[in-house]
């Protein structure tokens, strides 16, 4: 009994943001009771969340070591229109998905030479990315969409984007089962125990052996193959790819991360709270607009959650003496 | 053959000179206190013996073996059995204290993954029978910020206790210690001594390093100055040549300073 308390007092940021979500929810179904008690609303959230939400758990790593990334969303654009040439080239859906990751580890990799191997801030290296990213984009596809029909009765498209049971979206699974895996990687592996010490105070990790400059090139790795499996797998779900793919994303996939309690300052993080966080942000707008409020609402109460939930966890963290 | 030998050590950190030209050793079974002014270069002569970085130029040798500057690193160096205790500490206050204990030297198994428990039994050990932090009242999860100054050097000083190594290096680490925690620092010193093991002890509290070194090195703006034996000198003549040092130091520097 005593030990259940410990455990649950450690994860009382989590249980609380648990308790908002199931609060915000409980408010939708009062307001609109027509839309929040049938499942449909929740499937929706199941197909649309997971995008953000594999972002979120590449950026909840980036913040955990202490850097920043902006390019996340204009990478999974770029992963998208790659995998589309590839299988135009080969015929193959395998080699383009392959081809699409490599995309992503390609420019995580070209992030984290910049920012480790040169010296300039992680800001400002994928704010530039972020751009040129976006740019060569739109002057490879000459601003013109892709489809993506060939996918259809392809055994990747049930694989990844498919519906379990004729309903339940696979990339929903794909989505939890990448938490669970990253949870264990962050908290449980030789690995994350690198990245948290890098972030929290880079000179004791070195001076403890940690190649803290690899560790970091990996983090940039991993969330540029995380943020290119989104951007495929958001180009299967919908069979088309378009240019601007993941503009909107950006913003929604921090404010998920900072929601859910990750930190800013390196050394910090919650995979469970990335989770749910990317269900929160993710499910405001959809509620605000069937709650018959216009959509002017939404980014009002995006921001007024953020600034709340951000104050809870740094409260929280002030109460354990940092 | 010493234990360590470093030859002719120069260290630039761009244009700051902080070593140039240091011979140092340690012998087996031997207790060094390396001594001298801020910013005489002690910490930087020992973070080079300890793979943290390479010197601009000279050559050091563990257990009479040449190291590679380029293949030496902090990982080398505690595969070589030498532990260090650095004056930051080098904890990641944000994380446990089983973390920090074998960060760098994490137990896993084959696939990377840690032995969480295996750790916290072994950092609550170490915890209840060596530091004996507040009667042992101290978690092992609790994270290194909650604790007081004396107990995150504990933490610091326990990581070198508990990775038993040949030679044991100590920049600073009764700062922020109170008298009694100051001996158990130094019954520790004693202790590796018995064991037959070397240390490298530095410190500004003269009658610290006296009462446990064999031999004193004595280091001024990157330079060796001085080396005693313990037998050769008695602590207020130690005392008196530090004092002296420090005062032609300040002669020189105003003279100069008038050009
Ligand atoms: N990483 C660094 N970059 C630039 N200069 C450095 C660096 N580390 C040390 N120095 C410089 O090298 C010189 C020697 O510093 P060091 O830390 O070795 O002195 P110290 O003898 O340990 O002093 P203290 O007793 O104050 O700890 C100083 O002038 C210091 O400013
Ligand atoms: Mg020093």
């Amino acid at each position: 009994m005593l030990k259940a308390n410990i455990d649950l007092r450690k994860y009382k940021m989590q249980i609380g943001l648990t308790l908002i979500f199931a609060l915000v929810i409980l408010l939708f179904i009062i307001t609109s009771p027509e839309v929040f008690l049938r499942p449909s609303i929740y499937l929706a959230y199941l197909t649309t969340i997971p995008f953000i939400g594999i972002m979120g758990l590449g950026l909840t790593f980036v913040l955990a070591s202490g850097e920043i990334d902006l390019s996340f969303a204009s990478v999974m654009a770029f992963a998208g229109y790659v995998c589309a040439v590839m299988v135009d080239l080969t015929g193959s859906v395998t080699v383009g998905i392959i081809g699409g990751l490599l995309s992503g580890a390609v420019i995580g990799a070209l992030n984290g030479l910049f920012i480790r191997k040169i010296g300039i801030p992680s800001i400002v290296v994928t704010l530039g990315m972020m751009f040129l990213i976006r740019g060569a984009v739109n002057l490879l596809s000459g601003g013109l969409g892709r489809s993506f029909t060939f996918l259809i009765g392809t055994p990747w498209h049930s694989i990844l984007v498919g519906k379990i049971g004729g309903r339940f979206p696979a990339h929903a699974l794909w989505f939890l089962g990448l938490a669970v895996v990253l949870w264990f990687i962050l908290f449980r592996h030789r690995f994350g125990n690198h990245v948290l010490f890098s972030g929290d105070n880079e000179g004791a990790a070195q001076m403890m052996g940690i190649n803290v400059d690899w560790v970091k090139i990996k983090v940039f790795i991993l969330m540029g193959v995380l943020a290119a499996f989104a951007g495929i797998i958001d180009s299967f779900r919908l069979l088309k790819w378009w240019p601007t793919m993941g503009e909107g994303f950006l913003l929604t996939t921090f404010a998920s991360v900072f929601v859910g309690g990750t930190s800013m300052f390196g050394g910090e993080a919650t995979i469970l709270g990335t989770f749910i966080g990317a269900y929160l942000i993710g499910s405001l707008e959809a509620g605000i607009v069937a709650a018959g409020l216009s959509g002017f609402w939404t980014r009002f109460i995006y921001g007024f959650l953020i600034l709340v939930a951000v104050t809870i966890h740094t409260v929280l963290r002030k109460g354990r003496g940092v | 053959m010493p234990l360590v030998e470093m030859k002719d050590i120069h260290k630039y950190f761009g244009t700051v000179v902080a070593l140039r030209g240091v011979d140092f050793k340690v012998d087996e079974n031997e207790v060094v206190g390396l001594i001298g002014d801020n910013g005489a270069g002690k910490s930087t002569l020992i973070k080079i013996l300890s793979g943290v970085f390479p010197p601009t130029k000279g050559e050091i040798y563990v257990k009479g073996q040449k190291i590679d500057p380029r293949r030496y690193s902090v990982r080398e160096a505690h595969r070589l059995g030498i532990e260090t205790v650095f004056q930051e500490q080098a904890l990641g206050i944000k994380q446990s204290i089983w973390r920090n204990l074998f960060l760098g030297r994490e137990p896993t198994d084959r696939l990377g993954f840690l032995k969480v428990v295996e750790a916290r039994d072994e950092t609550h050990k170490l915890m209840r029978e060596v530091l004996r932090f507040r009667g042992g009242g101290v978690s092992p999860d609790a994270s290194v910020r909650t604790l007081s100054g004396g107990e995150r050097q504990g933490v610091a000083i326990g990581r070198a206790m508990y990775f038993e190594a040949d030679l044991v290096i100590l920049d600073e680490p009764t700062r922020a210690l109170s008298v009694q925690e100051v001996q158990k620092v130094l019954n520790f010193i004693r202790e590796l001594k018995r064991r037959g093991k070397s240390c490298v002890y530095i410190s500004h509290t003269i009658a610290n390093v006296y009462a446990v070194s064999d031999r004193f090195v004595i280091l001024d703006r990157g330079k060796v100055v001085g080396e005693y034996k313990r037998e050769e000198v008695s602590e207020p003549e130690l005392n008196e040549i530090l004092i002296e040092l420090h005062e032609s130091r300040a002669q020189e520097e105003l003279q100069t300073d008038s050009f």
